[in-house]
């Protein structure tokens, strides 16, 4: 009896959590594939027709959104990478007792809600905002000078929403790297330069590539921030997907367009990790 | 290895002179080394010995260009180098820990310092595949430090650190992770290898056995100072402070007041019979209060009296026998009022084991005392 129990244990305590996952996730995921896969409109209702039909037309009316994402998320994590990076070297190496709370700080923001926080963005940025008016004023700024719908406020918006997803992960691996290994280094000839390029920043690779992952991702498929902070020029894929479920209730079409996302950013990341994982590019890194 | 490195002896291959190094801790300075002049020779394998605390830790790091001295100079071949980044030194370490590179090969390790001075490749190859040939690590050129045990990866520290003939190798505390016949091994093989290559090693550990078994020389640092430089043998049997006799090794301490001096003998008298005799090469004023260290394996001990004693002689009553293969160690309570540790060598028979409260005797010759400080 005993045996049995010790035998079922581990699978009992997976049911919750795997029921939950079934009915929140597997199930709305098949519905989805269904409905990608029909045909119709809400006053005459949908037809499974089993044609890839949805995809192909999705596809070809809004690639350049898909396009615009994609770049949009690159830059936001090579921007965040740049911006990331020295603030977490800096609390890893020179914190000292005062880490955790650094750490806080950068997260303190994030207490405020997501939408608020953007919208208090768009005030910052508008035409003649706390920013720019002064700037303009003083005439360092052209007078018709306009950041507000532009891809740079989308951009700005998406780097500071996602900030601390690379902030911590880089900052968990520098935190990680044994201070003798960097004086090992500076020992063996390293100037300050070479000992940051050789050992410091290929030790610290692992958080890039997780940082990465944790921002590219949810900052491609992001829909907030365009939406506040730019125009029908940045239309970004996510908001396609969100006008069509929601204000067009074209299902079929959102929903290939949604898989459509999620295939491009499957694939994205497999390459990237295959290309660039992390014991690989160690070794590039080494060279 | 070709040629050790050849440089006029007239310079001592790292020198201290008038070295102080205060921390700052709490708004405070703490002196961590409080002052230090000294001079290590070149091809010297010189140990700084002493408790964690002691300063000898810093003294190294001051020699790497870690830790800058607030006052005072450091040179290395006559050099002045005190303020020259670590990198310019031509000084290598090997680590506590070995530091190794942990995303780097065993190959790609060893070649770190010679690629960053722009060494050709075929001579990185070359020195690379020697030196690793020295250490005994040939074929394991493609692993990772994390594949390896800790007696390797060792290697590959001082591997890493030699091959690029510095000046001096600067060890910290090297054998400390590593098990005692390890250690052991490793401390025949370091030597061999200081041989080998003629460079000037500065070893620190707080274990004075390694000290004895591979220095040249010793400084025993306590408090920041140098209680005494000196060889393992002036270090063991002719300790200059009550704390070197402590700290290396087991020590007797007894004091009393000289009772009669003569042609470079004082006699301390210890009650009816019993006297310790002590040579004082400089002499010594009758009544000065002296103390006097002796090792534990130079002590006999009787279980009568023996009938004719030329130098000291103590009784006392046995309080603990402890058997270590090698020899017996007795506990013996004094009448004078002393503990005293003596190693007996087990070289007789078993029967012949003095056991717990038995009466008995220890006689040492003269020469086997001495005067601490005098």
């Amino acid at each position: 009896m005993d045996r049995v129990k010790r035998t079922l244990a581990p699978y009992l305590l997976v049911l919750p959590g795997g029921l939950w996952l079934v009915v929140f996730f597997a199930v709305p995921m098949a519905t989805m594939v269904s409905l990608s896969l029909q045909e119709g409109d809400v006053v005459n209702g949908f037809v499974f027709t089993g044609h890839w039909q949805n995809y192909v037309e999705s596809l070809a009316d809004y690639q350049t959104q898909l396009i615009r994402s994609l770049v949009y998320g690159a830059v936001t994590s090579f921007v965040l990478i740049v911006l990331a990076f020295p603030v977490a070297y800096w609390i890893a190496f020179y914190g000292g007792r005062r880490k955790a709370t650094y750490l806080f700080l950068i997260l303190l923001p994030f207490f405020v809600s997501f939408v608020l926080r953007t919208i208090s963005w768009r005030m910052l940025l508008t035409d003649d905002g706390v920013l720019l008016h002064p700037l303009k004023e003083a005439g360092i700024l052209p007078g018709d000078f306009q950041v507000l719908g532009s891809a740079t406020a989308v951009i700005a918006g998406l780097v500071y929403s996602f900030l601390p997803f690379m902030v911590l992960p880089i900052y968990v691996a520098l935190e990680r790297i044994d201070p003798r290994v960097v004086e090992a280094a500076r020992d063996l000839y390293a100037s300050p330069v070479s000992s940051f390029t050789k050992v410091i920043f290929p030790l610290a690779l692992p958080g890039v590539f997780a940082g990465v992952l944790m921002t590219f991702v949810p900052a491609s498929s992001d829909y907030v921030n365009s939406e506040l902070l730019g125009s029908s020029e940045t239309t970004m894929i996510g908001q396609v997907i969100q006008s069509k479920f929601l204000s067009n209730s074209d299902y079929p079409s959102a929903s290939a367009l949604s898989f459509t996302l999620m295939a491009v950013l499957l694939v994205g990341i497999f390459v990237y990790a295959r290309a660039l994982g992390t014991e690989d590019v160690m070794k590039v890194a080494a060279r | 290895m070709t040629t050790p490195p050849s440089t006029p002896a007239a310079h001592p291959a790292i020198e201290f002179a008038g070295v102080r190094k205060d921390y700052i801790s709490h708004g405070e300075a703490v002196p961590a080394v409080k002052s230090l002049d000294l001079a290590i020779g070149q091809g010297e394998f010189f140990s700084l010995l002493g408790p964690s605390g002691c300063g000898k830790t810093t003294t190294m790091r001051m020699i790497a260009g870690f830790e800058e001295p607030t006052a005072g100079k450091v040179f290395l071949d006559g050099k002045d180098v005190t303020g020259v980044a670590p990198n310019k030194r031509d000084v290598n370490m090997v680590f506590q820990s070995y530091a190794l590179f942990p995303h780097l090969t065993v190959q790609q390790n060893v070649a770190f310092g010679l690629e960053r001075r722009k060494i050709a490749k075929d001579e990185i190859k070359r020195r690379v595949g020697e030196m690793l040939e020295i250490v005994s690590l040939t074929g394991m050129e493609r692993r990772q430090p994390k594949e390896m045990s800790g007696g390797q990866q060792q290697r590959v520290a001082l591997a890493r650190a030699l091959v690029n003939h510095p000046r001096a190798l600067l060890l910290d505390e090297p054998l400390g992770a590593l098990d005692l016949k390890l250690r052991q091994q490793m401390q025949i093989e370091l030597k061999r290898i200081q041989r080998e290559v003629g460079i000037t090693f500065v070893y620190v550990t707080h274990d004075q056995g390694e000290a004895l078994t591979m220095s040249d020389r010793i400084a025993v640092m306590n408090g920041g100072l140098i209680e005494q430089l000196g060889s393992p043998r002036d270090i063991y049997e002719r300790p200059a402070t009550r704390f070197v006799a402590g700290f290396i090794g087991t020590s007797n301490i007894i004091d009393g007041n000289v009772s009669w001096s003569d042609q470079g003998y004082a006699v301390l008298d210890k009650g009816p019979g019993e006297r310790v005799v002590v040579p004082v090469p400089g002499g010594v004023a009758v009544g000065r209060n002296i103390e006097v260290s002796i090792r534990p394996e130079k002590i006999d001990l009787h279980r009568t009296i023996p009938a004719e004693v030329t130098g000291s002689l103590l009784s006392g009553v046995v309080s603990e026998v402890v058997y270590h293969g090698t020899s017996t160690n007795y506990t013996v309570v004094t009448s004078a009022g002393t503990d005293f540790v003596v190693f007996d060598q087990n070289a007789h028979d078993a029967e012949d084991v003095a056991s717990r409260g038995e009466r008995v005797f220890l006689t040492w010759a003269p020469q086997h005392s001495y005067p601490i400080g005098v």
